[in-house]
């Protein structure tokens, strides 16, 4: 027998269904991008908690700036690395709000950090979700905060060298420090379990948010297959060969 | 009527808690008013300096460079602000630590001894109520009572109980000038 | 009656911010401000309408979390002076092309570098021209006494969302630290998000309901075109801002033969020349921008036709004197005197130079 389209789609058969505060538009990212998991997880997170109404998301500057075509909620797009000082302003003007940002490397741990470490240290009641993945990839491959020594970057076409340009900043270990941050974990996205686990700790931050607990710090390591001049699949290979070791997964933080 | 009026001396003697009492005292009888400050380098030992305005029409430069009164607190000030008094107008400074007096003939001044008559009254924060009682006394651009209003507004209610201490300051004040030379 | 208090100019933004129904404000320390703040620490706000005050780490943040706020529909201000204000530039780019509504307030120093804490009106380029990049303006309130200093906070806040644009209010330390009468204002209650919504529209992050598309408050526009029709926009706002939205005081101006354009604290000053000019009999007056941008051009034109020279008397090397020069077209001879570094003039030096240029 042979089966048309017709016969397979159909309600009986299905096994996922895009969830509705995903919005339709096609993503912009590069195949291998681990942002389109990680906004599919926040979509999922605020449709299950049914704060799609009271949920305020910042996008960053960087690949992610067009975040707000994805999920389907109120948006504000902020200056580069400025966005914890427009969640700190939101959620304390209206308290009953979920606000988060989403921000890459550069933003968060170079141009940033200035902004990340007094709203983490005043313990504002928001969600910080950090994209981690060594390079700068809206601008073209240059180097980040994070890239690892050695890693090539188009600024630094010899390799990361310590002397030259610094250590990779390990920023979470920083923030983890910070009195005003309750939750501070370390993520990645590369497999459906890590995924999950990712979910997991997305809907924590989120909970945490309106308990008056402080700040919640999510930090996902991810890839980019564009930036590092890899295949999708070789992207993942090497992170979790590169990346992990320097950047392990797990909590540093829950209280 | 229009009053230019500088208070001049070191920081910390009360010289721009003075001008803020005599201002208010200005608002609390509907007259206009500014209070124009300029500091030394340090809030507290340096020459501060106050130009207080209250005048019956609107005020437009609240920066002059000449006074109806000068009242002088140290030597630095007299020396800057005497010559800035005009003819016929008022100085009145406290001697001590003084050691250039005031020379001109053409204006009215007199002296108070504020330091010697907070120490009689055994309480040296009274020294610039003491002072402002002078002024009062010789030109009575503003009631008492307005004073006391002014008072009131001025300082923190915290402190409104300290209030009757500064008005008796102020009557020392009024009764211990003394006239050095009349025009 | 109203209650009438001594109060520093910067003291009465502070007031003038709680009674106008002000939401948030955020700044960071530098003088001759910092009063603005302390004083808004000091009254407690969020106890009595809830109005949010909050010590950022930086002018940066202070901006951009004005940039949160404003995104919410929320009054939301913030305070600083020069050098501040340099890094504040990016931000309020952000606000003009986001078209979102806030109040700042420059209480300039002299400048360049850290400069000095005294008065001056060195900044009037970057309020005026716009002082971040791109094609944009903001509207500049100068006020010249405590009183405005209350008032325009809640006048700025009426033309910002009116018009959905950062209202500057530019002034300087000697309004700031000045004491004067203020009259005070009955308290405004705070808007809430509905009151928001009716009143301005839906454009706000209020939070996504189902009754509308998702607000995204950007000012990223990629295509080209899109991004042009954006500009054109704004545009069009400045040109209906400059139509509508002109405001300035003049005195002695009737047969003046020689005009005085000032405005903020030399205006002060410029003021008593204008009387010392009329008890010598010059026939001099006096032409105050409240708005510098937008700059009363049509009434400058309109005395050109009685007026023999005009000097623009500025706390600057000289910057207010070229939209004067615009304005008039060559007409009339217009000669500029300023005092530069925190000096201020006298009323006589005004007066001088006035003669030296025109009274021969």
């Amino acid at each position: 027998m042979i089966m048309d389209v017709k016969d397979i789609i159909k309600p009986e058969n299905l096994v996922y269904k895009k969830n509705k505060v995903l919005t339709n538009n096609v993503m912009h990212y590069c195949p291998g991008c681990s942002h389109g998991t990680v906004h599919k997880l926040i979509a999922e997170v605020i449709d299950e908690m049914g704060i799609q109404d009271k949920t305020i998301g910042i996008s960053p500057v960087g690949c992610a700036v067009f975040a707000y075509n994805y999920v389907d909620i109120d948006w504000q797009q902020a200056a580069h690395g400025r966005a914890p000082a427009l969640a700190t302003a939101i959620k304390r003007l209206c308290p009953d709000k979920y606000v988060f940002t989403y921000q890459g490397d550069g933003d968060l741990a170079s141009i940033g950090t200035a902004e990340i470490m007094h709203a983490c240290n005043r313990g504002e009641n928001i969600v910080v979700i950090f994209i981690n993945n060594a390079i700068y990839g809206m601008t073209g491959g240059q180097m980040a905060p994070t890239t690892l020594l050695g890693m090539v970057t188009s600024t630094t076409p010899y390799g990361r060298q310590a002397d030259l340009n610094g250590y990779p900043l390990k920023i979470t270990e920083l923030i983890a420090q910070l009195e005003g941050t309750c939750y501070v974990t370390r993520q990645s996205v590369q497999n459906a379990a890590a995924a999950r686990k990712t979910k997991k700790a997305l809907r924590k931050a989120f909970e945490n948010s309106n308990q008056s607990k402080g700040t919640s710090f999510v930090e996902v390591v991810s890839s980019c297959g564009s930036g590092w001049k890899l295949s999708p699949v070789q992207a993942n290979i090497w992170m979790e060969e590169n990346m992990f070791p320097y950047y392990p997964l797990g909590d540093l933080k829950d209280r | 009527m229009k009053e230019e009026i500088i208070i001049a001396g070191f920081g910390g003697q009360g010289v721009l808690s003075m001008g803020k009492i005599l201002a208010y005292s200005g608002i609390m009888q509907d007259q206009e008013v500014t209070w124009m400050p300029s500091y030394g380098p340090e809030m507290r030992g340096g020459t501060a300096n106050v130009t207080v305005i209250i005048s019956d029409k609107r005020i437009s430069s609240p920066i002059v460079n000449t006074y109806d009164t000068a009242i002088i607190l140290n030597q630095q000030s007299l020396d800057k602000f005497e010559p800035m008094v005009k003819a016929g107008g008022l100085l009145i400074y406290d001697p001590n630590g003084i050691i250039r007096h005031p020379v001109r003939k053409d204006i009215h001044i007199y002296s108070i001894e504020a330091v010697e008559e907070a120490a009689k009254l055994g309480n040296a924060k009274a020294y610039n109520m003491i002072v402002l009682g002078a002024f009062l006394k010789l030109k009575s651009i503003v009631k008492m009572e307005n004073v006391i209003k002014g008072l009131k507004k001025s300082i923190p209610e915290r402190h409104h109980h300290l209030i009757p201490m500064n008005e008796q300051a102020i009557e020392v004040g009024m009764g211990a000038a003394k006239q050095l030379n009349a025009v | 009656m109203a209650e009438k208090v001594l109060k520093k100019g910067n003291e009465g933004i502070a007031l003038g911010a709680i009674h106008c129904g002000c939401d948030g404000y955020f700044g960071y320390p530098i003088t001759p401000q910092s009063e603005v703040m302390e004083t808004l620490m000091e009254e407690k706000p969020w106890e009595t309408t809830g109005m949010v005050v909050l010590q950022a780490e930086s002018e940066i943040a202070s901006i951009n979390m004005v940039h949160g706020g404003a995104c919410c529909g929320k009054k939301v201000m913030t305070s600083s002076s020069s050098p501040g204000l340099s890094l504040m530039c990016e931000g309020l780019s952000y606000l003009a092309a986001s078209e979102l509504p806030c109040v700042v307030v420059n209480v300039v120093r002299g400048g360049p570098g850290l400069g000095t804490i005294q008065p001056s009106q060195g900044d009037y380029y970057q309020a005026v021209k716009g002082g971040g990049h791109g094609d944009y303006k903001t509207i500049v309130l100068a006020p010249f006494s405590a009183q405005e200093m209350y008032d325009f906070v809640g006048l700025g806040f009426d033309l910002a969302f009116k018009y959905r644009i950062p209202v500057m209010m530019l002034t300087d330390g000697m309004i700031g630290q000045m004491m004067e009468k203020v009259e005070l204002r009955p308290q405004q209650a705070r808007l809430s998000d509905q009151e928001i919504v009716s009143r301005y529209g839906s454009w706000a992050t209020t939070g996504k309901t189902s009754d509308r598309p998702k607000n995204a408050v950007t000012s990223l526009a990629l295509e080209s075109k899109v991004h042009e029709a954006l500009n054109f926009k704004l545009q069009a706002k400045y040109a209906e801002i400059t139509e509508h939205e002109v405001r300035f005081e003049t005195l002695a101006c009737e047969d003046a033969e020689y005009l005085l354009v000032a405005y903020g604290s030399v205006a002060r000053i410029c003021e008593s020349a204008v009387e010392a000019a009329r008890a010598q009999g010059i026939k001099l007056g006096l032409l105050r921008p409240i708005t510098l941008f937008p700059f009363p051009n049509v009434e400058i034109q309109r005395m050109i036709p009685q007026l023999k020279g005009i000097l623009s008397v500025e706390l600057s090397a000289g910057q207010m004197v070229d939209d004067i020069r615009l304005a008039v077209e060559g007409k009339v001879p217009v000669h500029f005197y300023g005092r530069l570094g925190g000096m201020i003039p006298s009323p006589q030096e005004v007066l001088e130079a006035c003669k030296a240029h025109y009274i021969k």
